[in-house]
């Protein structure tokens, strides 16, 4: 059984709801998290991320100034001084399919959809941390591998030319959110 | 952790993509413990949460105010983008944050009124008992939670004026397919 050091992780968590962002903090120092730095918006969040470097960024979607989705966007650029590479958690209200998929095409790692549970965003950073996704760069995305599964009921044509390319199974972004607790 | 040096990356090319692998930087913080070890890292954090919930009817009136504040403005000067954007974001917070509060009802009824929000054509042709229903029943839940007896009638209200509401969003978005799929789609999360 492995557990994790959270007292060796440094997070970000953004969310512009003050009593989230204490239930948040609670949550990662009892896991024992010493290090969890807080921005109420994506662009206070943006610099602090370039500032601190943390390991893993935890953010809301619905914010001021820009979202959490365009805080995504602006962390998954390849050319970037920045890290491009950290996970991203998406902890948020929205609970529609389709926000999975635009969440999922903005380079988020994994989705949390809210009520937050503390078993759901353990396991979240357990996934993250012990199953890293290889990236995948293309002329319109850059991010973890979209792919979790290979499909046998797929009949189109292989999407990504040039070769075939080795699938870490997981459940899909969409079945982990549904299953949020 | 954050200040070691990120591994050297591997990337394969292909025609229109390229796959990047790098050592997982993350990787020193897994440590392995026996089967028998008794620390539970989730059970000590939710009994943490369970250590604020002092706080949570405070919080919740708070984040009902603010709703009942947005639709104040509503009311006095008619549907703008920036009172649209306050009342959505108040209700979407009450929505996501509701149910960890303690307060379930409060949060379905919030839903009902995001997706007002999000899929009428035209808020101004949204009649204004639907919204304002809303916005007192949220209040109301939360005001009156310690009453032995209300929490049936608080699902039982979040439920109907979710009906009245799907059946206006139906109605109005008959036209709109891509509305409509999305109002009739089911939640990825799990009906209280």
């Amino acid at each position: 059984m492995y557990r994790i050091d959270f007292n060796k992780l440094r997070f970000l968590i953004c969310d512009d709801n003050p009593h989230m962002r204490r239930i948040l903090r609670t949550l990662l120092h009892s896991f024992g998290a010493r290090e969890a730095y807080e921005a109420e918006d994506g662009a206070t969040a943006l610099e602090m991320y370039h500032h601190y470097v943390p390991d893993i960024v935890i953010t809301d979607w619905a914010m001021p100034i820009f979202d959490g989705l365009e805080l995504a966007q602006m962390i998954r650029q390849p050319e970037s001084k920045g890290n491009p590479y950290a996970p991203i958690i998406m902890l948020t209200g929205h609970s529609e399919k389709r926000r999975v998929t635009v969440a999922r095409d903005a380079g988020v790692t994994e989705f949390l959809a809210k009520p937050i549970s503390a078993k759901g965003l353990y396991q979240r950073i357990l996934n993250v941390v012990a199953n890293p996704r290889p990236f995948i760069k293309t002329k319109t995305y850059f991010g973890p591998d979209r792919r979790r599964n290979t499909s046998n009921a797929y009949i189109g044509p292989e999407r990504r030319v040039g070769g075939e390319m080795e699938v870490l199974q997981q459940p899909s972004l969409l079945d982990k959110a549904r299953t949020s607790v | 952790m954050a200040k070691e040096k990120p591994g050297s990356l591997q990337i394969k090319s292909f025609a229109d993509h390229h796959v990047i692998t790098q050592p997982n930087p993350l990787r020193k913080v897994l440590f392995r413990v026996p089967e028998s070890d008794r620390d539970d890292p989730v059970a000590r954090a939710e009994k943490a949460r369970a250590g604020l919930s002092g706080e949570f009817k405070k919080w919740m009136t708070i984040e009902a105010d603010r709703l009942s504040a947005a639709h104040a403005a509503i009311l006095g000067d008619g549907f703008t983008s920036e009172n649209r954007e306050e009342m959505f974001r108040a209700a979407h917070d009450i929505k996501g944050d509701a149910a960890t509060f303690g307060f379930p009802s409060a949060g379905a009824a919030a839903e009902s009124l995001c997706r007002i929000i999000e899929h009428a054509p035209d808020l101004d042709e949204v009649p204004a008992d639907l919204i304002t229903h809303h916005i007192n029943a949220i209040q109301a839940i939360v005001r009156e939670r310690t009453k032995l007896d209300t929490a049936v009638m608080a699902s039982a209200l979040s439920k109907q004026l979710r009906g009245v509401a799907d059946e206006f969003l139906v109605m109005v978005n008959r036209d709109r397919p891509e509305h409509l799929e999305a109002i009739l789609a089911p939640s990825i999360v799990p009906a209280e």
